[in-house]
Protein backbone atom coordinates (compact mmCIF):
# COMPACT_ATOMS: atom_id res chain seq x y z
CA UNK A 1 0.00 0.00 0.00
CA UNK A 2 1.14 3.31 -0.64
CA UNK A 3 2.11 5.78 2.03
CA UNK A 4 0.08 9.29 1.68
CA UNK A 5 1.61 12.85 2.74
CA UNK A 6 -0.40 15.74 2.39
CA UNK A 7 1.58 18.54 0.29
CA UNK A 8 -0.74 21.46 0.41
CA UNK A 9 -3.27 23.24 2.67
CA UNK A 10 -5.94 26.06 2.28
CA UNK A 11 -8.59 27.54 3.96
CA UNK A 12 -11.16 30.31 4.50
CA UNK A 13 -12.73 30.41 7.79
CA UNK A 14 -13.92 33.33 10.35
CA UNK A 15 -10.44 33.12 12.03
CA UNK A 16 -8.69 34.06 8.51
CA UNK A 17 -8.95 33.61 5.11
CA UNK A 18 -5.83 31.74 4.78
CA UNK A 19 -3.84 28.85 6.74
CA UNK A 20 -0.86 31.24 8.03
CA UNK A 21 -3.50 33.40 9.76
CA UNK A 22 -6.02 30.64 10.66
CA UNK A 23 -2.60 29.24 12.44
CA UNK A 24 -1.66 32.13 13.97
CA UNK A 25 -5.54 33.11 15.30
CA UNK A 26 -5.39 29.32 16.73
CA UNK A 27 -2.17 30.16 18.52
CA UNK A 28 -3.66 33.69 19.78
CA UNK A 29 -6.60 31.83 21.14
CA UNK A 30 -8.95 33.93 19.36
CA UNK A 31 -12.65 33.54 18.75
CA UNK A 32 -14.47 34.27 15.22
CA UNK A 33 -18.01 34.14 17.16
CA UNK A 34 -19.96 37.74 16.91
CA UNK A 35 -23.39 39.15 16.17
CA UNK A 36 -24.46 37.53 12.70
CA UNK A 37 -25.17 40.11 10.06
CA UNK A 38 -27.61 39.10 7.42
CA UNK A 39 -31.46 40.09 6.20
CA UNK A 40 -33.94 39.69 8.44
CA UNK A 41 -31.62 38.77 11.23
CA UNK A 42 -34.02 40.56 14.13
CA UNK A 43 -36.30 37.34 13.05
CA UNK A 44 -33.60 35.05 14.61
CA UNK A 45 -33.67 33.74 18.14
CA UNK A 46 -29.93 32.93 17.61
CA UNK A 47 -28.18 35.90 16.48
CA UNK A 48 -24.57 34.57 16.81
CA UNK A 49 -22.48 32.79 15.03
CA UNK A 50 -18.68 32.78 13.37
CA UNK A 51 -19.05 34.40 9.85
CA UNK A 52 -16.43 34.85 7.36
CA UNK A 53 -15.91 38.69 7.47
CA UNK A 54 -14.34 41.10 5.33
CA UNK A 55 -14.87 39.04 2.04
CA UNK A 56 -15.24 40.50 -0.77
CA UNK A 57 -16.19 37.74 -3.41
CA UNK A 58 -15.64 40.55 -6.85
CA UNK A 59 -11.93 40.06 -5.99
CA UNK A 60 -11.34 36.60 -5.92
CA UNK A 61 -14.08 35.91 -9.03
CA UNK A 62 -15.22 37.15 -12.55
CA UNK A 63 -19.02 38.46 -12.97
CA UNK A 64 -19.74 35.45 -14.69
CA UNK A 65 -18.13 32.97 -12.12
CA UNK A 66 -20.19 34.98 -9.46
CA UNK A 67 -23.03 33.96 -11.04
CA UNK A 68 -22.39 30.75 -10.98
CA UNK A 69 -20.74 29.74 -7.25
CA UNK A 70 -22.30 29.99 -4.70
CA UNK A 71 -20.78 31.05 -1.36
CA UNK A 72 -19.78 27.48 -0.31
CA UNK A 73 -18.25 26.85 -3.96
CA UNK A 74 -16.08 30.14 -3.86
CA UNK A 75 -15.20 28.79 -0.30
CA UNK A 76 -13.61 25.97 -1.33
CA UNK A 77 -12.18 27.53 -4.37
CA UNK A 78 -10.65 30.28 -2.32
CA UNK A 79 -9.13 27.66 -0.36
CA UNK A 80 -7.83 25.07 -3.15
CA UNK A 81 -5.88 27.80 -5.12
CA UNK A 82 -4.25 27.92 -1.51
CA UNK A 83 -3.65 24.53 -1.08
CA UNK A 84 -2.42 23.68 -4.85
CA UNK A 85 -0.38 26.70 -4.62
CA UNK A 86 1.26 25.75 -1.87
CA UNK A 87 1.76 21.52 -3.28
CA UNK A 88 3.36 23.79 -6.82
CA UNK A 89 1.69 21.01 -8.67
CA UNK A 90 0.39 21.24 -12.26
CA UNK A 91 -1.97 19.20 -13.53
CA UNK A 92 -1.27 17.70 -17.00
CA UNK A 93 -1.18 14.51 -18.81
CA UNK A 94 -1.24 11.25 -17.06
CA UNK A 95 -1.36 13.20 -13.50
CA UNK A 96 -4.17 15.13 -14.65
CA UNK A 97 -5.53 11.52 -16.19
CA UNK A 98 -5.73 10.07 -13.03
CA UNK A 99 -6.14 12.88 -9.61
CA UNK A 100 -9.08 13.71 -8.47
CA UNK A 101 -11.32 15.57 -6.18
CA UNK A 102 -13.75 14.33 -2.80
CA UNK A 103 -15.28 16.81 -1.17
CA UNK A 104 -17.29 16.87 1.93
CA UNK A 105 -20.44 19.06 2.57
CA UNK A 106 -23.85 18.90 4.08
CA UNK A 107 -26.38 21.50 2.80
CA UNK A 108 -25.40 22.44 -0.55
CA UNK A 109 -25.82 25.87 -1.70
CA UNK A 110 -28.08 27.54 1.33
CA UNK A 111 -27.92 30.71 0.42
CA UNK A 112 -28.58 30.43 -3.28
CA UNK A 113 -31.50 28.25 -1.99
CA UNK A 114 -33.00 30.81 0.65
CA UNK A 115 -32.44 33.68 -1.71
CA UNK A 116 -34.42 31.75 -4.30
CA UNK A 117 -36.92 30.56 -2.07
CA UNK A 118 -37.66 33.82 -0.88
CA UNK A 119 -37.99 35.53 -4.37
CA UNK A 120 -40.31 32.82 -5.37
CA UNK A 121 -42.46 32.21 -1.56
CA UNK A 122 -42.13 35.77 -0.57
CA UNK A 123 -42.52 37.83 -3.47
CA UNK A 124 -44.36 36.21 -5.95
CA UNK A 125 -42.08 36.28 -8.45
CA UNK A 126 -42.26 33.45 -11.66
CA UNK A 127 -38.89 33.71 -12.76
CA UNK A 128 -35.79 32.52 -11.07
CA UNK A 129 -32.29 32.90 -12.45
CA UNK A 130 -31.27 29.96 -15.05
CA UNK A 131 -28.40 28.96 -13.07
CA UNK A 132 -30.41 28.03 -9.64
CA UNK A 133 -29.48 24.17 -10.32
CA UNK A 134 -25.83 24.35 -11.15
CA UNK A 135 -25.32 27.21 -8.58
CA UNK A 136 -27.24 25.13 -5.46
CA UNK A 137 -25.51 21.49 -6.35
CA UNK A 138 -23.45 19.63 -3.46
CA UNK A 139 -21.46 18.85 -6.02
CA UNK A 140 -20.67 22.26 -7.37
CA UNK A 141 -17.76 23.04 -5.39
CA UNK A 142 -16.08 19.77 -6.51
CA UNK A 143 -16.94 20.13 -10.26
CA UNK A 144 -15.72 23.80 -10.27
CA UNK A 145 -12.46 22.46 -8.61
CA UNK A 146 -12.15 19.90 -11.15
CA UNK A 147 -12.59 22.53 -13.93
CA UNK A 148 -10.01 25.01 -12.53
CA UNK A 149 -7.47 22.67 -11.76
CA UNK A 150 -7.65 20.52 -15.00
CA UNK A 151 -8.85 17.20 -12.41
CA UNK A 152 -9.82 14.33 -14.53
CA UNK A 153 -10.33 11.50 -11.84
CA UNK A 154 -12.37 11.03 -9.41
CA UNK A 155 -14.85 13.68 -8.62
CA UNK A 156 -17.81 13.78 -6.20
CA UNK A 157 -19.22 15.21 -3.04
CA UNK A 158 -19.23 13.43 0.13
CA UNK A 159 -22.81 14.43 2.25
CA UNK A 160 -22.47 12.45 5.66
CA UNK A 161 -23.43 15.92 8.05
CA UNK A 162 -20.83 16.87 10.29
CA UNK A 163 -18.62 14.32 9.16
CA UNK A 164 -18.92 15.25 5.83
CA UNK A 165 -15.13 16.30 4.78
CA UNK A 166 -13.36 13.40 7.58
CA UNK A 167 -15.37 11.05 5.44
CA UNK A 168 -14.32 12.70 2.12
CA UNK A 169 -10.94 13.14 3.52
CA UNK A 170 -11.55 9.14 4.14
CA UNK A 171 -12.24 8.57 0.57
CA UNK A 172 -9.23 10.01 -0.83
CA UNK A 173 -7.06 9.15 1.65
CA UNK A 174 -7.91 5.42 0.41
CA UNK A 175 -7.95 6.40 -3.15
CA UNK A 176 -3.87 7.35 -2.78
CA UNK A 177 -3.06 4.62 -0.50
CA UNK A 178 -4.60 1.96 -2.92
CA UNK A 179 -2.75 3.39 -5.57
CA UNK A 180 -6.19 4.48 -8.01
CA UNK A 181 -4.75 8.03 -7.61
CA UNK A 182 -1.58 9.59 -7.56
CA UNK A 183 -2.96 13.44 -6.06
CA UNK A 184 -6.46 13.84 -4.53
CA UNK A 185 -7.52 17.04 -3.61
CA UNK A 186 -10.05 17.00 -0.40
CA UNK A 187 -11.57 18.73 2.39
CA UNK A 188 -14.99 20.23 2.45
CA UNK A 189 -16.92 23.69 2.84
CA UNK A 190 -20.16 24.41 4.17
CA UNK A 191 -22.19 27.90 4.12
CA UNK A 192 -25.10 27.53 6.06
CA UNK A 193 -25.55 31.66 7.85
CA UNK A 194 -28.23 32.74 5.77
CA UNK A 195 -31.76 33.23 7.84
CA UNK A 196 -33.16 29.56 6.47
CA UNK A 197 -30.20 27.41 7.79
CA UNK A 198 -30.32 29.48 11.08
CA UNK A 199 -33.66 29.30 11.20
CA UNK A 200 -33.84 25.85 10.64
CA UNK A 201 -31.03 24.63 13.47
CA UNK A 202 -32.61 27.14 15.89
CA UNK A 203 -35.72 24.78 16.06
CA UNK A 204 -33.41 21.92 17.29
CA UNK A 205 -32.98 24.05 20.29
CA UNK A 206 -29.33 23.00 20.74
CA UNK A 207 -27.73 26.35 19.73
CA UNK A 208 -26.20 28.82 22.49
CA UNK A 209 -26.95 32.19 22.32
CA UNK A 210 -24.38 33.49 23.81
CA UNK A 211 -21.10 31.74 23.25
CA UNK A 212 -19.49 28.18 22.28
CA UNK A 213 -17.96 26.79 25.73
CA UNK A 214 -16.89 23.21 24.51
CA UNK A 215 -16.19 21.09 27.37
CA UNK A 216 -17.06 23.61 30.11
CA UNK A 217 -19.93 22.77 33.01
CA UNK A 218 -21.49 26.05 31.92
CA UNK A 219 -21.76 24.85 27.96
CA UNK A 220 -25.11 25.26 26.65
CA UNK A 221 -25.01 24.63 23.08
CA UNK A 222 -23.25 25.09 19.99
CA UNK A 223 -22.56 27.91 17.31
CA UNK A 224 -22.21 27.72 13.56
CA UNK A 225 -19.63 29.02 11.79
CA UNK A 226 -18.74 28.84 7.97
CA UNK A 227 -15.48 27.97 5.37
CA UNK A 228 -13.72 25.74 3.82
CA UNK A 229 -10.17 23.63 4.56
CA UNK A 230 -8.97 21.65 1.51
CA UNK A 231 -6.05 20.06 1.28
CA UNK A 232 -3.65 18.31 -1.32
CA UNK A 233 -3.27 14.47 -0.25
CA UNK A 234 -0.07 13.31 -2.48
CA UNK A 235 1.26 9.61 -2.45
CA UNK A 236 4.72 9.37 -0.53
CA UNK A 237 6.71 8.99 -3.29
CA UNK A 238 5.72 10.91 -5.99
CA UNK A 239 5.96 14.18 -3.49
CA UNK A 240 9.56 12.86 -2.63
CA UNK A 241 10.85 12.71 -6.31
CA UNK A 242 9.56 16.26 -6.57
CA UNK A 243 10.82 17.16 -3.30
CA UNK A 244 7.76 18.34 -2.30
CA UNK A 245 7.41 19.66 1.51
CA UNK A 246 5.11 17.44 3.39
CA UNK A 247 2.89 18.65 6.52
CA UNK A 248 2.02 15.46 7.71
CA UNK A 249 1.16 11.86 6.75
CA UNK A 250 -2.09 10.50 6.61
CA UNK A 251 -1.87 7.41 8.67
CA UNK A 252 -5.18 5.88 8.30
CA UNK A 253 -8.76 6.46 9.47
CA UNK A 254 -11.87 4.82 10.42
CA UNK A 255 -15.81 5.02 10.21
CA UNK A 256 -18.49 4.00 12.24
CA UNK A 257 -21.83 4.20 12.76
CA UNK A 258 -23.92 3.84 15.81
CA UNK A 259 -27.06 2.49 14.06
CA UNK A 260 -29.10 3.81 17.61
CA UNK A 261 -30.44 7.36 17.06
CA UNK A 262 -30.58 9.92 14.52
CA UNK A 263 -29.74 12.48 16.99
CA UNK A 264 -28.21 11.56 19.82
CA UNK A 265 -24.57 10.77 20.16
CA UNK A 266 -23.29 6.98 21.14
CA UNK A 267 -20.31 6.36 22.79
CA UNK A 268 -19.51 3.33 21.39
CA UNK A 269 -19.85 4.76 17.76
CA UNK A 270 -17.18 7.05 18.76
CA UNK A 271 -15.12 4.82 20.57
CA UNK A 272 -14.82 2.37 17.84
CA UNK A 273 -14.46 5.03 15.39
CA UNK A 274 -11.02 6.04 17.18
CA UNK A 275 -9.94 2.31 18.23
CA UNK A 276 -10.52 2.06 14.14
CA UNK A 277 -8.54 4.54 13.33
CA UNK A 278 -5.90 3.92 15.72
CA UNK A 279 -5.32 0.24 14.32
CA UNK A 280 -5.93 1.19 10.50
CA UNK A 281 -2.70 3.12 11.28
CA UNK A 282 -0.78 0.64 13.05
CA UNK A 283 -0.14 3.36 15.94
CA UNK A 284 -0.48 2.57 19.97
CA UNK A 285 -2.50 4.43 21.61
CA UNK A 286 0.15 5.80 24.04
CA UNK A 287 1.71 7.72 20.87
CA UNK A 288 -1.52 9.71 20.11
CA UNK A 289 -0.45 13.19 21.48
CA UNK A 290 -3.37 15.52 20.57
CA UNK A 291 -7.01 15.04 19.64
CA UNK A 292 -9.05 17.23 17.75
CA UNK A 293 -12.58 17.21 19.35
CA UNK A 294 -15.65 17.08 17.68
CA UNK A 295 -16.26 19.02 20.49
CA UNK A 296 -19.30 20.94 19.75
CA UNK A 297 -20.36 22.49 23.04
CA UNK A 298 -23.87 20.76 23.73
CA UNK A 299 -24.29 18.86 26.77
CA UNK A 300 -24.43 15.66 25.04
CA UNK A 301 -21.75 15.69 22.66
CA UNK A 302 -19.84 16.57 24.84
CA UNK A 303 -19.94 14.14 27.49
CA UNK A 304 -20.17 11.51 25.44
CA UNK A 305 -16.98 12.15 23.80
CA UNK A 306 -14.82 12.40 26.63
CA UNK A 307 -16.19 9.01 27.93
CA UNK A 308 -15.07 7.42 24.58
CA UNK A 309 -11.26 8.86 24.46
CA UNK A 310 -11.78 7.59 28.28
CA UNK A 311 -12.48 3.91 26.78
CA UNK A 312 -10.45 4.08 23.92
CA UNK A 313 -6.89 5.32 25.41
CA UNK A 314 -7.66 3.87 29.08
CA UNK A 315 -5.14 5.59 31.41
CA UNK A 316 -3.61 7.33 28.21
CA UNK A 317 -6.77 9.76 28.14
CA UNK A 318 -4.87 11.17 31.45
CA UNK A 319 -2.17 12.17 29.32
CA UNK A 320 -3.16 13.17 26.00
CA UNK A 321 -4.49 17.05 25.14
CA UNK A 322 -7.77 17.00 23.44
CA UNK A 323 -9.20 20.24 22.22
CA UNK A 324 -11.90 21.62 20.49
CA UNK A 325 -11.50 24.91 17.92
CA UNK A 326 -15.22 24.97 17.39
CA UNK A 327 -14.92 27.52 20.09
CA UNK A 328 -13.37 29.57 17.68
CA UNK A 329 -14.24 28.95 14.02
CA UNK A 330 -17.86 27.68 14.88
CA UNK A 331 -18.88 24.42 13.60
CA UNK A 332 -18.01 24.73 9.95
CA UNK A 333 -21.21 21.72 9.47
CA UNK A 334 -19.91 19.30 6.68
CA UNK A 335 -16.86 21.63 6.31
CA UNK A 336 -15.64 21.91 9.91
CA UNK A 337 -13.27 18.59 9.78
CA UNK A 338 -11.25 19.65 7.04
CA UNK A 339 -10.82 23.22 8.99
CA UNK A 340 -10.24 21.37 11.96
CA UNK A 341 -7.45 19.02 10.16
CA UNK A 342 -5.57 22.25 10.37
CA UNK A 343 -5.12 22.20 14.11
CA UNK A 344 -3.78 18.61 13.69
CA UNK A 345 -1.54 19.51 11.27
CA UNK A 346 -0.39 22.27 13.43
CA UNK A 347 0.27 20.68 16.57
CA UNK A 348 2.42 18.00 14.58
CA UNK A 349 4.55 20.50 12.47
CA UNK A 350 4.69 23.45 15.23
CA UNK A 351 4.40 21.79 18.22
CA UNK A 352 1.32 24.09 19.16
CA UNK A 353 -1.98 23.12 20.33
CA UNK A 354 -5.19 24.83 19.67
CA UNK A 355 -6.83 25.68 22.51
CA UNK A 356 -10.71 25.40 23.50
CA UNK A 357 -11.55 29.04 23.76
CA UNK A 358 -14.79 29.79 26.30
CA UNK A 359 -13.73 27.40 28.83
CA UNK A 360 -14.65 28.57 32.01
CA UNK A 361 -15.74 25.92 34.54
CA UNK A 362 -14.45 22.22 34.96
CA UNK A 363 -17.16 19.14 34.21
CA UNK A 364 -16.95 16.56 35.96
CA UNK A 365 -17.80 14.01 33.03
CA UNK A 366 -15.49 16.62 30.76
CA UNK A 367 -12.42 15.55 33.13
CA UNK A 368 -9.32 15.43 30.09
CA UNK A 369 -6.85 18.29 29.41
CA UNK A 370 -8.90 20.44 27.07
CA UNK A 371 -6.41 22.54 26.58
CA UNK A 372 -8.37 25.56 28.11
CA UNK A 373 -8.35 28.86 26.77
CA UNK A 374 -4.37 29.19 25.92
CA UNK A 375 -2.67 27.61 23.21
CA UNK A 376 0.20 24.89 24.33
CA UNK A 377 3.88 23.78 22.90
CA UNK A 378 4.25 20.48 22.83
CA UNK A 379 5.59 17.95 20.69
CA UNK A 380 2.86 15.72 19.34
CA UNK A 381 3.73 12.63 17.04
CA UNK A 382 0.43 11.49 16.51
CA UNK A 383 -3.14 13.12 15.87
CA UNK A 384 -6.74 12.82 15.87
CA UNK A 385 -9.29 14.32 13.55
CA UNK A 386 -13.21 13.17 15.17
CA UNK A 387 -16.18 14.17 13.74
CA UNK A 388 -19.63 12.44 14.86
CA UNK A 389 -22.38 13.37 12.69
CA UNK A 390 -26.16 13.39 13.37
CA UNK A 391 -27.67 10.53 11.79
CA UNK A 392 -24.69 8.39 13.95
CA UNK A 393 -22.10 8.75 11.35
CA UNK A 394 -18.49 8.99 12.75
CA UNK A 395 -15.13 9.46 10.86
CA UNK A 396 -11.71 9.67 12.65
CA UNK A 397 -8.83 10.48 10.85
CA UNK A 398 -4.93 10.08 12.06
CA UNK A 399 -2.44 11.85 10.93
CA UNK A 400 1.35 11.33 12.25
CA UNK A 401 5.05 13.24 11.73
CA UNK A 402 6.26 12.42 8.27
CA UNK B 1 -61.19 22.71 25.81
CA UNK B 2 -59.28 23.83 28.59
CA UNK B 3 -55.19 24.58 28.47
CA UNK B 4 -54.77 21.58 30.70
CA UNK B 5 -56.81 19.22 28.22
CA UNK B 6 -54.87 20.62 25.05
CA UNK B 7 -51.44 19.93 26.63
CA UNK B 8 -51.97 16.98 27.45
CA UNK B 9 -53.54 15.56 23.85
CA UNK B 10 -50.26 17.19 22.48
CA UNK B 11 -48.42 15.03 24.93
CA UNK B 12 -50.46 12.23 24.47
CA UNK B 13 -50.13 12.22 21.07
CA UNK B 14 -46.03 12.66 21.27
CA UNK B 15 -46.21 9.62 23.12
CA UNK B 16 -48.78 7.49 21.17
CA UNK B 17 -50.95 6.87 24.04
CA UNK B 18 -54.43 7.84 25.23
CA UNK B 19 -55.23 11.11 27.04
CA UNK B 20 -56.78 9.28 29.78
CA UNK B 21 -52.71 7.52 30.03
CA UNK B 22 -51.75 10.95 31.18
CA UNK B 23 -52.23 11.95 34.54
CA UNK B 24 -50.71 15.08 36.11
CA UNK B 25 -48.20 13.45 37.88
CA UNK B 26 -46.96 11.86 34.78
CA UNK B 27 -43.29 12.92 33.43
CA UNK B 28 -42.32 12.76 30.12
CA UNK B 29 -39.54 9.71 30.94
CA UNK B 30 -42.88 7.89 32.14
CA UNK B 31 -44.87 8.23 29.46
CA UNK B 32 -41.74 7.29 27.28
CA UNK B 33 -41.03 10.92 25.87
CA UNK B 34 -37.29 11.04 24.76
CA UNK B 35 -34.94 14.34 23.69
CA UNK B 36 -36.45 14.79 20.20
CA UNK B 37 -40.04 13.96 21.25
CA UNK B 38 -39.59 16.31 23.82
CA UNK B 39 -38.25 19.65 21.41
CA UNK B 40 -40.98 18.66 19.35
CA UNK B 41 -43.72 18.92 22.14
CA UNK B 42 -42.71 22.32 23.19
CA UNK B 43 -43.07 23.05 19.25
CA UNK B 44 -46.01 21.62 19.39
CA UNK B 45 -47.17 23.31 22.79
CA UNK B 46 -45.86 26.91 21.25
CA UNK B 47 -47.91 26.48 18.20
CA UNK B 48 -50.79 25.73 19.74
CA UNK B 49 -51.24 28.32 21.70
CA UNK B 50 -49.03 30.68 19.49
CA UNK B 51 -46.96 31.33 22.65
CA UNK B 52 -42.75 30.90 22.63
CA UNK B 53 -41.04 28.60 25.36
CA UNK B 54 -37.94 29.11 26.58
CA UNK B 55 -36.24 26.11 26.51
CA UNK B 56 -32.72 24.81 25.67
CA UNK B 57 -31.89 21.30 25.03
CA UNK B 58 -28.77 21.51 26.43
CA UNK B 59 -29.69 23.05 29.68
CA UNK B 60 -33.26 21.47 30.56
CA UNK B 61 -32.81 22.36 33.98
CA UNK B 62 -31.91 26.00 33.49
CA UNK B 63 -35.03 26.32 31.85
CA UNK B 64 -37.73 29.29 33.23
CA UNK B 65 -40.06 26.47 31.43
CA UNK B 66 -40.47 23.56 34.57
CA UNK B 67 -41.07 20.17 32.13
CA UNK B 68 -40.77 18.09 35.58
CA UNK B 69 -44.52 16.62 35.19
CA UNK B 70 -47.03 17.07 33.45
CA UNK B 71 -49.00 19.56 35.88
CA UNK B 72 -45.57 21.86 35.91
CA UNK B 73 -45.56 22.16 32.23
CA UNK B 74 -49.65 23.23 32.12
CA UNK B 75 -48.86 25.78 34.65
CA UNK B 76 -45.84 27.27 32.66
CA UNK B 77 -48.03 27.10 29.86
CA UNK B 78 -50.37 29.05 31.27
CA UNK B 79 -48.16 31.14 32.26
CA UNK B 80 -46.56 31.94 29.35
CA UNK B 81 -49.93 32.49 27.79
CA UNK B 82 -50.81 35.15 30.60
CA UNK B 83 -47.20 36.52 29.96
CA UNK B 84 -47.47 36.79 26.59
CA UNK B 85 -51.31 36.87 25.41
CA UNK B 86 -52.45 38.96 27.90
Amino acid sequence: MKRVVITGAGTINALAHDVKGTFAAMREGQCGIGPLEMRDVERLAVQIGAQVRGYREETLFNRQQLALFDRFTQFTLVAAREAIGQAGLEFSGELAARSGVVLGNSGGGMTTLDDNYRSVYEEGKNRVHPFVVPKLMNNAAASHVSMEFNLKGPAFTVASACASSNHAMAQAFQMVHGGFAPVMITGGSESMLCFGGVKAWEGLRVMSKDACRPFSANRNGMVQGEGAGVFVFEEYEHARARGADMLAEVAGFAMTSDAADIVMPSKQGAARAMSGALKDARIAREDVGYINAHGTGTAANDKTECAAVADVFGPHADKLMLSSTKAMHGHCIGGTGAVELLACIMALREGVIAPTVGYEEPDPECALDVVPNEAREARVDVALSNAFAFGGLNAVIALKKV
Amino acid sequence: MSVKDRVVNIIAEQAMLEPSDITMQSTLEDVGIDSLALVESIFAIEEEFDISIPFNANEPDKSDFDISDVASIVAGVEKLIADQKG
